[in-house]
């Protein structure tokens, strides 16, 4: 059980602050609910961009990590295609210049032009260092315009193209963060060796006087249902042949999301899992192979993806993982099965939670979704899966329709 | 009015006064030595079984690596798929580990499983017979995995420059080829087995929150097994390093940058200059606030990231600095890079950005210690090593009490350009 205390300031920013005093240390992790999907479709890679600049200098403080890390902090943060978190740890007795910190960046950048220009290239090197110059690099670019036509899942966090990026003004960037890094757009927690009382003095002095900006209201087109199958065949100068599978999912707070979390552990989390005995252990068609779903907020995708052993068809290998699908369709799986998997959820929820920086990411996350008190509920949302939810719910994932196929062959 | 533009005021970290919480420590009935953190608030438990089953103790390249992972891949008694679906039911997560002198078997679990688990985790050290299929689909599939990663520059420019520093025959030189997979058979695993591991020397690392009665759960578990806890036999780290200091490898005519290494050759942790080197390195490229990362990621934009360090190794180590860059821009990210070496090589570091190192450093030790997993962590790290807690206070102390020209001694005794091996993968 996770132990919080909750309060909103007039500007509309939420706060939440959990105890813990066996740490000497403390975390502010602040979360915008701003993510790749939030971006116009010619201007992608700008929620990332964003979180560059942030690091650029705020408009009362030059320099975010130098007086973080002269009280013995240190710091980072993340993009996705849903959210923005940036988080900071330090010894707690120095959790004043963290909020002196992020209230300033929350305030206003200092919108440098040569900030932007050299964050721009550092993306870019990113981009290239990840996507670019290494082998299989391209793929999520590729999976997410087959999956997705129109939901904005459709481009990766780092952006459709390097260009979009290389493109970006300083009057984009300025209209992006005054419509997304409000007070009422984020989630402020502090967690570790503090007390409530102090973090809500605090809280009022420095994000307190922030001006509550305009509430961004968000309206995202839903991705139609697919009604046949996509295929994508591509050729590469990669070594080995691989196959990659998505199916259409329910969002992350449907019913659906828990038996969908389940299924996927089932078919392609760990050594024992089935795809793994089955295709790479006994039958040897593939060297590595897994299944796991993107967990994203808006509706997501189920994913099977494997390299395939040297001398392998390609159409042995789809003919096998469509086999184990329909396998798990005719006979779902068993009791024991089911067990496992909790039992995993279980064990991966408490070590999760053993941090103190993870429960404050994961607070905010929450409370992001709704309400941080669903934190606490989450394992007996697992364990009240019932083998018919996983039966009902692979049948409304696996159907044949709902299918992309991106076969990827080694022109090596 | 709130004054947006004055920090609040901080507690320097340096007058933190840091303590390394100490473990418990007892021998099982077979000598074997358990180093335990009993500590936490989650019911959870994680235990590493250490072995001197490194590759430095191989007679033939990549026996110590395979032995270590096909451990679990078969018993007397159970295949495979048994006992990897044995502990995933339990939630356990079994991992295996190899490195130059050690090898470790490791488990995570909710505590409550550990009476059903360990017995286990016993049958692996005593009874394991590494099957012919199992040794042949690990086989394949690294052939494929190596294929695969030689395509990535910064995956070849870390061998290339561990084999210049050390020589190809040294433990930290060696490294995977087809050829070695193709001519390692069952045979040499069973015995490097049965030297290493059920007649090896072993020892255990546990923490999280225990069960009361957990000396006596490991005692029944492995205190009869035959572990012979003598030293460990000599190792021939014979250094032979290459005499061509210079190198650029075209690896991939698409590359669209350059992987970079510059290393040289530094003492292991018993030398004086250990943790002095700590603070330099943390200046010239250990964090994000560093020379290099300021320079070249935040004013020059060459690179997502430069980073310098000290190779963890027990016998010796080498200094490298490491980045990927554009590729046009490879050449002048290497200039930088010296002209950075030779200001701290000329001028004094600021007491402001002293001071701000400092305090960098420990608050990153007090994080560090942040939980029993971590404190293992550290202490495993000490004993594997020789090294007990004056180290640690030690270097706290240097840390806090290092002096400018201390440091700007140290970037001329090592920050010397003409010392350093320099490669570029493209």
């Amino acid at each position: 059980m996770i132990n919080f205390s909750r309060f909103v300031l007039e500007n509309g920013l939420r706060v939440l602050v959990h105890e813990d005093d066996t740490t000497p240390m403390a975390v502010m992790n602040i979360m915008y609910d701003v993510g790749a999907r939030d971006e116009n479709p010619e201007k992608t890679g700008f929620a990332h961009l964003f979180e560059h600049l942030m690091f650029g200098g705020s408009i009362n403080i030059e320099d975010y990590d130098e007086p973080l890390q002269m009280a013995g902090g240190e710091n980072n943060a993340y993009t996705t295609n849903d959210l923005t978190n940036y988080y900071c740890s330090l010894p707690a007795a120095n959790i004043e210049t963290a909020f002196w910190l992020e209230s300033d960046r929350m305030l206003s950048l200092a919108f440098s032009k040569n900030s932007l220009e050299v964050q721009r290239k550092v993306v870019c090197e990113e981009f290239k260092e990840h996507y670019i110059n290494k082998p299989y690099g391209d793929v999520w670019h590729k999976l997410r315009e087959l999956a997705y036509t129109t939901h904005p899942y459709r481009w990766m966090t780092i952006g459709k193209e390097l260009k979009h990026v290389e493109d970006a003004t300083l009057e984009d960037v300025k209209q992006f963060f005054f419509k997304h890094y409000t007070p009422s757009n984020a989630i402020l927690v502090v967690a570790g060796n503090v007390q409530v009382a102090k973090m809500k003095e605090l809280a009022e002095k420095w994000f307190g006087p922030i001006p509550a900006g305009e509430k961004y209201i968000r309206n995202i087109p839903k991705e139609p249902i697919q009604t046949a199958p996509r295929f994508l065949d591509i050729n590469a100068k990669v070594p080995v042949d691989a196959l990659y599978k998505t199916w259409h999912m329910g969002a992350r707070l449907d019913n659906s999301y828990y038996a969908t979390d389940l299924i996927t552990d089932v078919l392609g989390n760990g050594p024992s899992s089935r795809l793994y005995q089955s295709l790479v252990k006994e039958q040897e068609l593939f060297s590595t192979i897994s299944c796991y779903h993107m967990g994203s907020i808006d509706n997501g995708l189920v994913v099977i993806e494997g390299k395939l052993s040297k001398g392998v068809k390609m159409e042995d290998a789809e003919t096998a993982i469509n086999k184990e699908v329909q396998l798990l369709l005719a006979e779902n799986i068993t009791q024991k099965e089911l067990e496992k998997v909790i039992n995993k959820t279980e064990s991966m929820i408490a070590f999760e939670d053993m941090s103190v920086l993870n429960r404050a990411n994961s607070l905010a996350l929450y409370e992001l979704l709704g309400d941080a008190n669903l934190m606490n509920s989450e394992l007996e949302n697992y364990q009240n899966v019932t083998l018919q939810d996983i039966s009902t719910t692979a049948k409304e994932i696996f159907k044949e329709t709902n299918c992309n196929t991106l076969r990827y062959y080694s022109e090596l | 009015m709130l004054d947006r533009t004055v920090a609040p005021p901080i507690l320097d970290s340096v007058d933190f006064d840091l303590k390394l919480k100490k473990y418990d420590h007892f021998l099982l009935d077979n000598q074997t030595p358990v180093y335990m953190i009993n500590a936490g608030a989650e019911e959870v438990a994680s235990i590493e079984w250490v072995f001197n089953a490194g590759n430095c103790f191989e007679a033939k390249n990549l026996v110590a690596s395979a032995t270590n992972h096909l451990i679990k891949n078969g018993t007397k008694t159970e295949s495979s798929f048994e006992i990897s679906e044995f502990f995933d039911f339990y939630g356990a997560y079994l991992g295996t580990g190899c490195s130059n002198e050690t090898a470790i078997i490791s488990l995570s679990c909710l505590s409550k499983h550990l009476p059903i688990l360990l017995p286990k985790v016993a049958e692996l050290i005593t009874a394991s017979v590494f099957p012919e299929k199992e040794l042949s689909i690990y086989l394949q599939n690294q052939k494929q995995r190596l294929t695969i990663s030689l395509q990535k520059g910064d995956f070849v420019a870390n061998r290339l420059i561990d084999v210049y520093l050390y020589g190809e025959n040294h433990p930290y030189g060696k490294f995977t080829s087809l050829e070695a997979l193709n001519a390692i058979n069952r045979e040499d695993l069973c015995s490097f087995y049965s030297d290493r591991y059920v007649n090896g020397n072993c020892q255990i690392f546990i923490a999280g929150r225990l069960p009361s009665n957990i000396e006596q759960l490991l005692n029944n578990n492995f205190g009869n097994l035959p572990f012979v806890n003598k030293k460990a036999s000599s190792i021939n780290y014979l250094r032979q390093p290459a005499t061509e200091k210079n190198y650029t490898i075209h690896n991939d005519e698409n590359a669209v940058q350059g992987a970079i290494r510059l290393g040289r050759p530094f003492p292991n942790r018993h030398s004086e200059d250990w943790s002095k080197m700590q603070v330099l390195n943390t200046v010239f490229g250990g964090y994000f606030g560093s020379r290099l990362m300021s320079n070249i990621r935040e004013e020059k934009g060459y690179t997502y990231g430069i980073h310098s360090y000290v190779q963890s190794h027990v016998n010796e180590s080498a200094l490298i600095i490491s980045t990927e860059a554009g590729k046009d821009v490879c050449q002048a990210t290497i200039e930088e890079v010296w002209k950075e070496a030779k200001i701290l090589r000329e001028e004094l570091i600021d007491e402001e950005e002293l001071q701000l190192v400092r305090n960098y450093m420990v608050g990153s030790v007090m994080g560090s210690l942040d939980g029993p997993f971590q404190i293992i962590g550290r202490w495993k790290n000490y004993i594997l090593n020789g090294l007990d807690d004056r180290f640690f206070y030690k270097s706290l102390d240097t840390i806090k009490t290092i002096t400018p020209n201390e440091l700007q001694e140290l970037a001329n005794k090592y920050l010397t350009e003409e010392h350093f091996y320099h490669l570029t993968v493209f």
